[in-house]
């Protein structure tokens, strides 16, 4: 197969290091007050945005290589796990600064605003994704079963993109475009390969 | 009848406007000579508004020019905070009338700059509470609606009053984007007692300068007790009617944006808390404040809205 060398020989933290070069940016930023007249809203914005683009990312690795055939599957650890930090820091953004730890405004956000109560959802769904990121949970799940677990991915990116989306006033492009492209991605796994099918024959 | 209760200073702690001109004279001389009649001066000169104080002022800090034009929504500039400052400068506000009609005996026309020079401009400061749960503080420069409206002559049975911005989607792309996020133009109404009311003006500038047109050059609506999106930008039609007139957000989404749309922490929108807002210009670490009823404005407004339940006529 033709496999351009800058796909294979990129090493596995090179991804971490530029993929979170966007958090330092957004909190060196926030602490110095250049992040404009509303720094949490960005701080907290920016973060998310981030988090969903990781996820899809981290999505598009299996179509990628089914319809493309460019092979990123070496990195895929590394966007969800980098997709995990930014969810969690967008978290801790909302629950720390945005929410300033009223645990009673926090507890009633969760319960009655849908948006909340499905970013929570989609954040609980991860972090049993995130522990199990390592080679040990693998061989302890067994493969079949490490791969049913990380199917939760998918709901995960689609309450993300549905968080989003719940947000906004009116109908800005951003949020749509997000969810079709999630759904987009979600969708073609449906299609079944003529390829494989022919070689399995 | 509603009975106003605003404040109403003592007389004698009134500052009488000779004394204000000439205080004004004296600082306008004084910077005249510190700047030595360079050019800066005198585009300084053209850009300041001659205005008078006004107790209806709140003695909060206002918010920065910097902060009040640069992070606000005017979404026929886009939907993001920034867009309206990078991409307003396009707007021409010149020639600029409002057409005056419905029912009025007296229609007609103004002028923005009878408007700038046949009345006496206030400097307002009011607090600004957007739907989106944050606010700041805006020092406007305006006139009280009800002193334009007068001359018109209103008709006994005008009982609300719209109103609409401009559309020219040549300057302002959100309008022309191919994909509409309003349905342009946007329009406004208000009861004709809030109209009426000595707290709303028609603002032509803050910080005592012209409006920047992303705050809604030439001149825009500013109803302190409502939530932001209530003031409406660079009028160009003002009607009455005796039907409760449309309004862009009630008509896009009426579950979350009533027609009142008065501030008010105990009715929550539905997708999030109005219990509490973020007081812009605090930095990341600004601590949350609580949302007052009415913006605290209930005092003066409370009163227009007896025997109704504001829970249903949110």
């Amino acid at each position: 197969m033709a496999q351009s060398k800058l796909w294979t020989a990129t090493p596995e933290w090179a991804v971490y290091a530029v993929g979170l070069v966007p958090a330092v940016d957004l909190f060196v930023r926030a602490f110095s007050n250049a992040l404009g007249a509303d720094p949490l809203r960005v701080l907290e914005n920016g973060l998310g945005e981030w988090a969903l683009r990781f996820l899809i990312a981290g999505l598009a690795v299996t179509p990628l290589l089914r319809f493309a055939r460019i092979n990123l599957v070496k990195y895929r650890r590394a966007l969800g796990l980098i997709a995990f930090i930014y969810v969690v820091l967008h978290l801790l953004t909302y629950l720390a600064l945005d929410k300033q730890f009223f645990w009673g405004e926090i507890g009633k956000d969760i319960i009655k605003r849908p948006y909340i109560t499905i970013g929570m959802v989609a954040f609980l769904m991860l972090v049993p994704l995130a522990v199990t990121s390592n080679r040990y949970s693998i061989r302890k799940l067994g493969s079949a079963g490490w791969r049913k677990l990380h199917r939760l991915v998918y709901p995960a990116v689609l309450a993300g993109a549905i968080h989003y989306l719940l947000l906004v006033k009116a109908w800005p492009p951003e949020p749509i475009i997000y969810l079709l492209i999630v759904l987009v991605l979600l969708g073609v796994r449906r299609i079944k390969p003529a390829r494989c099918v022919r070689a399995a024959a | 009848m509603p009975v106003y209760r605003y404040p109403a200073p003592p007389a004698s702690e009134i500052t009488p406007k000779s004394a204000i001109l000439n205080r004004r004279a004296f600082m306008a001389g004084a910077a005249g000579l510190a700047l030595g009649g360079s050019a800066l001066s005198s585009s300084a000169e053209v850009m300041k508004l001659k205005t008078v104080p006004s107790a209806f002022s709140t003695d909060e800090k206002p918010n920065s020019l910097d902060d009040i034009s640069g992070y606000c929504n005017f979404y026929e500039f886009g939907t993001g905070k920034g867009d309206p400052a990078e991409y307003a400068g396009k707007l021409t506000t010149r020639p600029w009338t409002i057409e005056v009609g419905g029912l009025v005996n007296n229609p007609g026309v103004i002028d923005i700059e009878d408007l700038l020079t046949d009345y006496t401009l206030e400097d307002r400061i009011y607090r600004l509470r957007c739907v989106e749960a944050w606010s700041m503080v805006v020092p406007w420069v305006g006139i009280p609606l009800a002193s334009i409206i007068d001359k018109f002559e209103l008709q006994g049975s005008a009982k609300y009053v719209a109103f609409e911005t401009l559309v020219r989607p040549s300057e302002m792309w959100a309008q022309d984007a191919g994909y509409r996020v309003l349905p342009w133009p946007y329009v406004e109404g208000l009861r004709l007692d809030e109209a009426m009311h000595p707290l709303t003006i028609l603002a032509v500038g803050l910080h005592g300068e012209v409006l920047p047109n992303q705050n809604g050059a030439p001149v825009r609506l500013v109803v302190p007790w409502k939530y932001g999106f209530k003031s409406i930008k660079s009028i160009v039609k003002i009607s009455f009617t005796e039907e409760e007139p449309p309004a862009t957000w009630n008509i896009q989404n009426p579950r979350e944006y009533g027609f009142y749309s008065n501030v008010n922490p105990t009715v929550d929108h539905p997708r999030w808390s109005q219990a509490s807002e973020r007081r812009i210009g605090g930095g990341l670490f600004a601590k949350r404040v609580e949302t007052q009823m009415f913006n605290g404005y209930g005092d003066q407004v409370a009163s227009l809205y007896d025997g109704m339940d504001l829970k249903k006529l949110f």
